[in-house]
């Protein structure tokens, strides 16, 4: 288990894991398992445990109980992981210079990055943006560079809490089809989202959190159409909420 | 200098003396504040951004010395630098090197205790993204400073504020001697003494202009820069 | 942008290094020929230095570094080594620091006499008295305003001697009309200007002093008023680091007949401050 240049951080297992934050328990013995493949969406109410099991598996929470592994290993640097979180903090730097920095901190060759830092502000149509002041950015154009950023680290695994949350709708398609575009290009994606209708457009697999433990999970197709679970007819029909 | 003419006077007909004195007011104050930010800022990073123990009281330390009194920092490097102290034979005492270490005393605090602060408000904004993106600590310091180094510019210029302004630690270590230590503020206090508070005063006003012109031109700077980043 | 950064940082220090080095380069060539001589707050603040260094530079090439403080703190100066020579007007306290060893002679160079001062209006109701003693008797009585140096100068020490000699305690025998502000002789002028009060000067810095107020000379000539001002150079056995060719030069200067006479020749409205007397007996 040595630690450069891994290939992937793939499959990652949490076995029942458990989280607490200021005495609450967020995750409740929670065992999943992440592997390569159709993107892994999850969904739940509010408070539901979505963005701690995010950063759980992105490695930047311990569990206080349970293990979580990185294809075997307990301890994995973030090289080949990325997110991006629900609400992105912007360096003050402009908008090009925060890819550069997301460039650097990868360790991409100082002579790629102009190219790179290129591309990627046009993938996430930020083209114009790129001396701006980033913090100058709106809340949806920051959310487009975030992922931008996560993006540069070239990662095989990319986490993403809400990302389409705060965009109207050409955004929103924007992202999904970047979603769609990468995930089809082999990284895994493991996304949390609010919308069902998001949820079905882009999984592979669904995941329904409630209260910290994962209440069902399955190919995408099969859990609309006939959830198991009470409580998943109750989320799709929009009962869920607490 | 003439004693009967006004401040405004000397300075319209550039009366050597009194540039020789800005000039070294000038020198000392800013020599004290910038080695005080080459200290002072890695002091306040370090603090701010690890555990140990002990650091509550060493940040309310750090707080309180902004406060020292500059009489008392100038005694305490007086008595350093003494033939009789432990670092006579260095022979600075009554030179502008010890002014400058005195005032470098006074500005250290200032400016760890603001820089602590502001990087560590800024590292509890940027604390997650730099651990998505896999910053390790000595990237991270750097990060921190850069991105942080316009309120950094600000805790330095209220760093050279103080030591510009103070006249007690100084004219301790310094002796205001006549042609090598004496600076804007020995002056003032020597002419008030000597009953010629008119040139007293207009001294204090062209004390301030010059301050205000330093001020302005960090601000002035930061725009700048601010244009071009962000 | 890393390249900026490190580039930036290595200016900084850059200039913080030039800066240092220039504020010691402008003070490091002329420690050859220079002298540091602790001296009071009296003769600084009469412009009696500002005067007669150029003059001494010009003879005797010797730069001469002036620290103005109390006798009393000149003469601490001195025991702590960081002078050279010693120029003050206190003699019970020079005699103690010829006792001390801190010193191998004393030479007598000038005096000039203490006023008493006080405003206009004269509450105490002493002016033009010749009895110096009375007069700061009836002072005491009336409990009228009276500002001390306080600070071991020499006019300290001279007016705590005038006190005894007039009878008073002043040590208890003081009250809120006698305030001891522990600061030189200007600051002391510029108390009492500013609060009609009687205060001690020594003519020569009441002379040049530009902020007088209502004050007047109210008491002058008494034999007691007598201010002699005394050179010593500090024992380079004590403290090896004493110039002691420079000082011993800059002593000799002050006393030789040249100096007698620069020191006579420095008048302010065409008054003498200070009266040569290097060559009279028992000073």
């Amino acid at each position: 288990m040595s630690t450069p240049a891994r290939a992937s951080d793939l499959p990652i297992r949490l076995s029942d894991v458990e989280i607490l934050a200021g005495g609450v328990t967020i995750l409740d013995g929670i065992s999943i398992t992440f592997s390569a493949g159709a993107p892994t969406i999850l969904i739940g109410p509010n408070g539901s445990g979505k963005t701690t099991l995010l950063r759980a598996a992105m490695g930047l929470i311990r569990p206080a109980r349970g293990r979580i592994t990185w294809d075997g290993c307990e301890v994995s640097p973030p090289t080949r992981r990325a997110i991006m979180f629900q609400r992105p903090v912007m360096l003050r730097r402009s908008a090009a210079a925060n890819i550069g920095y997301a460039l650097a901190a990868a360790g991409a060759p100082r002579a790629e990055r102009p190219k790179r830092v290129a591309e990627l502000l046009s993938l996430v149509g930020l083209d114009a943006y790129a001396g701006r002041p980033a913090r100058q950015l709106s809340g949806g154009e920051q959310q487009r560079l975030s992922l931008a950023r996560a993006l540069a680290r070239d990662p095989a695994v990319l986490f993403l809490d809400e990302p389409t949350a705060s965009l109207d709708p050409a955004a929103t398609k924007t992202i999904e089809d970047i979603v769609r575009a990468i995930s089809a290009r082999g990284i895994k994606v493991v996304m949390a989202t609010h919308d069902l209708g998001e949820a079905k457009r882009l999984a592979g697999e669904i995941v329904l959190l409630h209260r910290g433990r994962v209440i069902e999970s399955g190919p995408a197709p099969g859990f609309f159409a006939a959830p198991a679970t009470g409580e998943a007819k109750k989320f799709i029909a929009g009962e869920l909420l607490v | 200098m003439p004693e009967n003419n006004s401040a405004l006077h000397l300075v319209l007909t550039g009366d050597p003396a009194l540039f020789a004195i800005v000039r070294l007011s000038l020198i000392v104050s800013l020599s004290a504040t910038l080695i005080a930010a080459l200290i002072g800022v890695p002091l306040g990073a370090l603090i701010a951004l690890t555990r140990f123990r002990g650091r509550e009281p060493v940040i309310v330390m750090l707080n309180a010395l902004m406060g020292l009194p500059p009489v008392v920092a100038g005694l305490s490097v007086y008595l350093m630098l003494s033939r009789s102290g432990p670092l006579g034979s260095w022979g600075l005492l009554f030179t502008p090197p010890a002014m400058v270490i005195a005032q470098t005393v006074l500005v250290t605090p200032i400016i760890a205790a603001l820089a602590r602060q502001t990087i560590e408000d800024l590292w509890v904004e940027y604390r997650e993204e730099l651990a998505a993106m896999g910053v390790g600590p000595f990237r991270r310091v750097r990060t921190l400073i850069w991105d942080a180094r316009f309120s950094l510019l600000t805790a330095l210029l209220a760093g050279f504020g103080r030591a510009a302004a103070e006249v007690g630690a100084i004219i301790i270590v310094g002796g205001n001697i006549l042609g090598f230590t004496r600076t804007m503020t020995t002056t003032i206090a020597l002419e008030t003494s000597k009953g010629n508070l008119p040139l007293a005063i207009g001294l204090g006003i062209v004390l301030m202009l010059i301050v205000i012109l330093i001020s302005a031109l960090a601000w002035g700077a930061r725009r700048a820069s601010e244009r071009f980043s962000g | 942008m890393k390249h900026f950064m490190n580039s930036g940082r290595i200016l900084i220090a850059a200039v913080a290094l030039g800066a240092i080095v220039l504020a010691a380069a402008s003070c490091g060539t002329q420690e050859d020929k220079s002298i540091v001589v602790a001296s009071t707050t009296s003769t600084q603040d009469s412009g009696l230095f500002d005067y007669l260094l150029p003059i001494i530079k010009q003879r005797t090439g010797i730069t001469v570094k002036v620290i103005a403080q109390g006798s009393g703190q000149a003469l601490d100066t001195g025991r702590r080594g960081d002078a050279d020579v010693v120029f003050v007007h206190a003699k019970s306290e020079e005699l103690k620091f010829l006792a001390e060893g801190e010193s191998l002679k004393r030479y007598p160079v000038m005096y000039n006499d203490f006023v008493l001062l006080g405003p206009k209006s004269d509450p105490a109701g002493i002016a033009g008295m010749q009895d110096i003693g009375r007069a700061l008797q009836i002072i005491k009585d009336k409990r009228a305003s009276f500002i001390s140096r306080g600070d071991r100068s020499g006019t300290h020490i001279a007016e705590l001697k005038l006190w005894k000699d007039s009878g008073v305690d002043i040590a208890t025998d003081n009250g809120p009309w006698y305030k001891s502000i522990g600061q030189g002789m200007g600051a002391a002028l510029n108390t009492a200007s500013a609060a009609n009060a009687y205060v001690l000067s020594d003519r020569g810095t009441w002379i040049h002093f530009k902020n007088k107020g209502e004050l007047q000379i109210l008491v002058e000539g008494d034999k007691r008023m007598f201010n002699q001002y005394g050179v010593m150079l500090v024992n380079p056995d004590k403290h090896p680091n004493v110039k002691k060719a420079l000082g011993q030069k800059f002593i000799d200067y002050l006393i030789s007949p040249a100096g007698q006479q620069d020191i006579a020749d420095y008048k302010v409205d065409g008054r003498p401050l200070f009266y040569p007397d290097a060559n009279e007996a028992g000073q």
